[in-house]
């Protein structure tokens, strides 16, 4: 029990360490929002699932179900929008050889 | 495994610190919006460590969940009122 609560709490910050590496070693906006809605919820969901297998079969874990849930629904979904804005707004995607933003 | 939890929150609150640089950084509107977001989940799983940490995730996990529904919509509102403005 502990070694699978541990392999899922190291995994998680392993996704959520590869998002942050994205944040600043990606070169624009776009490619920046692909670090975040994939790497950042899985690491999420991870997590989260470490905590709730910890916690046991309660009201409580069941919660924590929902927040990951709900984060699985809704990180994507406000990358998608802000990906739209983006996009709507005029922000050219970033091309090969020009300068990091 | 308390200490374990608590080294995993003070670890996703380093890893936080690129998101804080995309946010003071820019260069776009829509990359601050972006480190937000993932400065705001980042604070809810260590909302919920925390919980765990305390021994009152009853509790954690309610305030957890709520602050996860600001934030999305949050990210939700600013994207609509940045996609009217010309580009920055």
């Amino acid at each position: 029990m502990i070694a699978l609560v541990l392999l899922l709490l190291a995994s998680g910050l392993l996704f959520h360490a590869a998002a942050s590496l994205g944040m600043i070693r990606l070169p624009d906006f776009f490619t920046r929002l692909h670090a975040l809605s994939k790497a950042e919820t899985v690491g999420t969901m991870l997590t989260l699932a470490a905590v709730a297998l910890w916690e046991g079969a309660s009201l409580t874990s069941l919660k924590v179900g929902f927040v990951a849930v709900f984060f699985f629904l809704g990180n994507p979904g406000a990358a998608h929008a802000v990906a739209r804005a983006a996009l709507r707004a005029g922000l050219p995607p970033w091309r090969a050889g020009q300068e990091p933003s | 495994m308390t200490a374990t939890f608590v080294g995993a929150a003070v670890l996703l609150l380093l890893l936080g610190l690129p998101y804080l640089y995309r946010l003071a950084a820019g260069p776009t509107p829509f990359d601050r919006i972006l480190g937000l977001n993932g400065l705001t989940s980042k604070t809810t799983v260590v909302l919920v460590l925390l919980g765990m940490v305390f021994e009152r995730l009853d509790m954690f996990v309610d305030i957890a969940l709520g602050y996860a529904l600001l934030s999305f919509v949050s990210s939700l509102a600013a994207a609509r009122y940045f996609e009217r403005l010309p580009r920055a």
